[in-house]
């Protein structure tokens, strides 16, 4: 199924919200996770997860290092789900 | 160990409550007060779905995430949400004092920890696999949990601590958090118990062993201390906090003393692993040493606020042990078993009694035992079954706790000034 990148943009920034509180209108693609959100990574596998099954992905444990911006996620999501 | 602060007043500067009484500790005593009970059927599919034997517990009367931030509710088992509540609202209450965090503690106890969290995680690793256990698993479920949610919030630096003893452990926890004052270990201690287990397993599990009243029926009836039909205790949830410190500490910042806590004392009973020993010798040395080593004398104590949890063996294992403890001066002590209206909240059963305990010596008003119809015959005690006033002067009271694994906690007041 393939998903635009405003519409994984649009799911990851309501995930991030869901476990973080962060207004889903500061997520954007140019934030790291960790530098501009303060996304630690407990929460960030745990948003991992949750984008697996709400864009019925798989993102590997190893992969999810290389996530380092909202970007780079959204990127990687489009990718897999095409 | 108290040899060299033992000179040292330890007192209560506030408290926080969120139980099946109220969502705060105003509303809990009030409630107390007029003889109202928290127990009502439990209004969840399980019950049903699982043909539960009991059917009702004593259930808070708010939904947590109607109180806390959601990331918070979202990061938090219950027994943690719960706690943070209730450790707040008794920081807030103590005046929000300004002290280094290196100064700050928390002595913070459960009885069971997560178990939402844990039962849930097991499902969806049964159900969805092990992709789908949340990452935050761990933290949420740990017995520590509520301990580090209240710690982290108000930046205690000065160690949190968690004691797990069954239905003594809040208790316990009171007792360490004198000792750790005492200690010089810190200034200010945030110490109580949290307890979110009305849940289908405990539910099962306590009625397996018998050990629940089963008057589906009826409620409000069903935790009835030292009743001759009392058939088990209710099941109960909810948290406690006191914020202790020395006074010393206290009085330098002009703070609100509630009462003093003079002492404490944990003993076991090393006798079966969960029926209490029926000679009461041990819990009967936990209350002596309790009262002794904070300088009291047996025949000053005018009130205690019982563990009675409404089952047959265990409010008379407790009478056994009074009778050994204080002999004749037990007729002149107003006995009191809140347990009847706030059901048993297990790990955080001792922090709310403690709390019971401090307000009954600073108003001066010993709350009632509801459901108190026909007394035991073989329990030979004054239990107030309407408030009931003390009289002015110094007066000293205990807050007794038991728990599974013969552990006995006693905690000993003194109304202040």
């Amino acid at each position: 199924m393939a998903l635009s990148t405003e519409e994984v943009l649009s799911g990851l920034a309501e995930l991030v919200n869901d476990e973080t509180g962060i207004a889903t209108d500061t997520i954007a693609l140019d934030k790291s996770f960790t530098d501009d959100l303060d996304i630690d990574s407990i929460s960030m596998m745990t948003i991992v997860v949750n984008a697996e099954e709400k864009f019925d992905v798989k993102i590997p444990d190893e992969d999810v290092a290389n996530l380092k911006t909202v970007g780079d996620a959204v990127n990687y999501i489009v990718k897999a789900a095409a | 160990m108290f040899s060299l602060m033992a000179h040292q007043k330890i007192v209560v500067t506030g408290i926080g409550a969120f139980t099946p009484l109220g969502v705060n500790a105003t509303d809990t005593w009030n409630n107390l007060l007029a003889g109202k009970s928290g127990a009502r059927t439990i209004e969840k599919d399980y019950v049903a779905e699982l043909d539960l034997p009991v059917t009702f517990a004593a259930q808070v009367v708010q939904n947590p995430d109607e109180i806390l931030e959601r990331v918070e509710v979202k990061r938090l088992d219950p027994s943690s949400q719960y706690a943070l509540i209730a450790g707040r609202e008794a920081f807030a209450d103590a005046g929000s004092p300004t002290v280094d965090p290196g100064r700050l503690a928390v002595d913070w106890a459960t009885g069971i920890g997560g178990i939402w969290t844990l039962v849930n995680a097991w499902e969806d690793l049964r159900q969805k696999g092990p992709r789908r256990v949340m990452p935050m698993t761990v933290p949420m479920l740990m017995p520590n949990g509520p301990a580090a949610a209240v710690g982290m919030d108000l930046h205690a630096r000065a160690g949190i601590r968690t004691v797990v003893s069954a239905c003594a452990s809040s208790t316990e926890s009171i007792v360490n958090a004198v000792e750790h004052l005492r200690a010089g270990y810190a200034d200010v201690i945030i110490a109580g118990g949290s307890e979110a287990a009305v849940h289908p397993l405990p539910l099962a599990s306590f009625a397996a062993m018998q050990a629940l009243s089963k008057r589906n029926d009826d409620p409000v009836r069903a935790s009835r201390p030292y009743d001759v039909d009392r058939d088990g205790f209710v099941l109960g949830e909810g948290a406690a906090a006191l914020v202790l410190e020395t006074e010393e500490h206290a009085l330098a910042r002009g703070a609100r003393i509630y009462a003093e806590v003079i002492g404490g004392a944990v003993t076991s009973d090393a006798y079966h692993i969960t029926a209490p020993d029926p000679e009461g010798s041990a819990a009967a040395r936990a209350m002596k040493t309790a009262i002794e080593i904070g300088g009291a004398a047996l025949t000053d104590v005018v009130h205690i606020n019982a563990h009675a949890t409404s089952t047959p063996v265990g409010d008379i294992a407790e009478y056994n042990a009074l009778k050994r403890v204080f002999g004749d001066h037990l007729k002149n002590i107003a006995v009191t078993a809140t347990k009847g209206a706030t059901g048993h909240l297990l790990g955080g059963a001792g922090a709310i009694e403690a709390l019971f305990t401090v307000m009954a010596l600073h108003t001066r008003t010993v709350p009632p035992t509801i459901n108190l119809d026909n007394l035991d015959p073989e329990i030979v005690l004054d239990v107030v079954t309407s408030p009931r006033q003390l009289p002015e002067g110094s007066l000293v009271a205990i807050s007794n706790s038991f728990g599974f694994g013969g552990h006995n906690a006693v905690a000993a007041f003194r109304s202040y000034p």
